[in-house]
């Protein structure tokens, strides 16, 4: 092999820069869990559950979507039997009304900007 | 390891064929719907309005001027958000960049294909409402690379904004000028509170038109251009002989816009 020298520092080099993220990582912080208002009545129940709704609400959105556009099927009838609007601006923020504490803290705390807001109109009714 | 021509073309075939039949099977399989829920299409407390082929019949004569259609504008651009940018008192006054859902035209330019050099001098002062024709073979479907822009199985052309990539394609396409490109965010020209708050907006480099209110229709209300015309506009099903759309068409002489293009609008004219 010719140049071995040159070779073996260059992907030591290469594996330490891909790898810098995770010891980045260990050395910051911990993750921690966004402190967020879900809701202001405590007794409603969300279409789905927590666990659910807390993983897969990009999905449920996204299918919500595609089913009220694309099929005409307006109403989602979830697990318990019980039926809701297919609305994001008229059905989930309904409840969760509070967007700076709902919402936008998860998605900043996980880094993650959806841009559902340049067209739906947050709950205060203004754009 | 040594690879000729002829074994890489064997693997190839193979890894295609597997990809193409067993694999290909198992991911559609996988994609199943994520929500332990299910769908209907039937409204909460209202009977959605079902149609086969859903179609407009306006009655140009029972309007007397522009005037006439404004409430009409207005009651569809209010209900869907729709800017003002036309002449809107802003720094930079978008004239061209206007978006239109419903809109005015004199004759000639509504119905090019009518070429008859003297028109009444009626004929000649009227403005005619234009919207999406929600044509049979619709162009801009055809041109849509995302499918942001589709045909519903009632005849409706709609759009997904969310898919919509701005290419406007369809705009080319659409012999009608029924679609607006958002050149500037719209929501600059939108008061504060916007006209209706249940409806969504929409965000710069999306285009955009007229849906025949498939969204009203879907919860059991008349396009809202229809409700504000009190009876000079018909809406119906194309497609039943004893709906009212039917009836006028029966009844009256119509056109419609550059019918030889066999786009097969959807929109009719009395005039
Ligand atoms: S009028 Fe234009 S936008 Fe409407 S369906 Fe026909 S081609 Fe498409
Ligand atoms: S501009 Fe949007 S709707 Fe029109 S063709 Fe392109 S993606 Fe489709
Ligand atoms: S059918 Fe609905 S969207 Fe189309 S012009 Fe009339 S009010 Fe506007």
């Amino acid at each position: 092999m010719y140049n071995k020298t040159a070779v073996i520092a260059g992907i030591v080099a290469f594996l330490v820069i891909c790898s810098s993220p995770f010891w980045c990582g260990f050395s910051s912080d911990s993750y921690k869990k966004p402190e967020i208002v879900t809701q202001k009545d405590k007794n409603k129940e969300c279409v789905e559950d927590v666990a659910f709704m807390r993983a897969e609400h990009m999905q449920l959105l996204n299918e919500w979507r595609d089913q009220a556009l694309r099929n005409g099927s307006r109403v989602y009838v979830n697990a318990k039997g019980k039926k809701f609007d297919i609305s994001l601006q008229n059905t989930c923020l309904k409840c969760h009304n509070n967007y700076e504490e709902f919402c936008d803290k998860c998605h900043k705390t996980n880094n993650v900007e959806p841009y559902c807001w340049t067209c739906h109109i947050l709950p205060k009714g203004s754009k | 390891m040594k690879k000729n021509r002829r074994s890489f073309l064997k693997v190839a075939g193979l890894s295609v064929f597997a990809l193409s039949s067993g694999l290909g099977s198992l991911a559609g399989e996988a994609k199943a719907d994520v929500a332990p829920g299910k769908y209907e299409a039937e409204p909460l407390g209202r009977k959605p309005l079902a149609a086969k082929r859903w179609a407009m019949v306006i009655d140009t004569r029972k309007f007397k001027s522009a005037d006439d259609y404004k409430p009409l504008i207005d009651a569809c651009h209010k209900e869907h958000n729709v800017p003002r940018i036309r002449g809107a008192q802003n720094a930079e006054g978008h004239d061209d960049q206007e978006i239109k859902w419903l809109w005015l035209d004199k004759f000639d330019h509504a119905f090019p294909d009518e070429m008859n050099e003297y028109l009444t001098p009626k004929i000649k002062a009227q403005v005619f409402p234009m919207l999406c024709n929600h044509c049979t073979n619709p162009p801009c479907v055809r041109v849509c690379p995302t499918q942001a822009t589709y045909k519903l199985p009632n005849g409706i052309v709609t759009m997904d904004y969310h898919r919509c990539i701005g290419c406007r394609f369809c705009m080319a396409g659409c012999p009608y000028g029924a679609r607006s490109f958002n050149f500037v965010d719209p929501r600059k020209y939108l008061p504060e509170q916007v006209p209706n708050p249940k409806f969504p907006t929409r965000m710069i480099g999306v285009v955009e038109k007229c849906t025949f209110c498939v969204e009203r229709l879907d919860k059991g209300m008349m396009p809202a251009c229809v409700e504000a015309s009190g009876g000079r506009i018909l809406f119906g099903d194309l497609e039943d002989p004893n709906s009212v759309v039917r009836k006028a068409l029966a009844e009256n002489f119509t056109i419609r816009r550059k019918p030889s293009l066999g786009t097969q609008p959807g929109v009719y004219y009395i005039i």
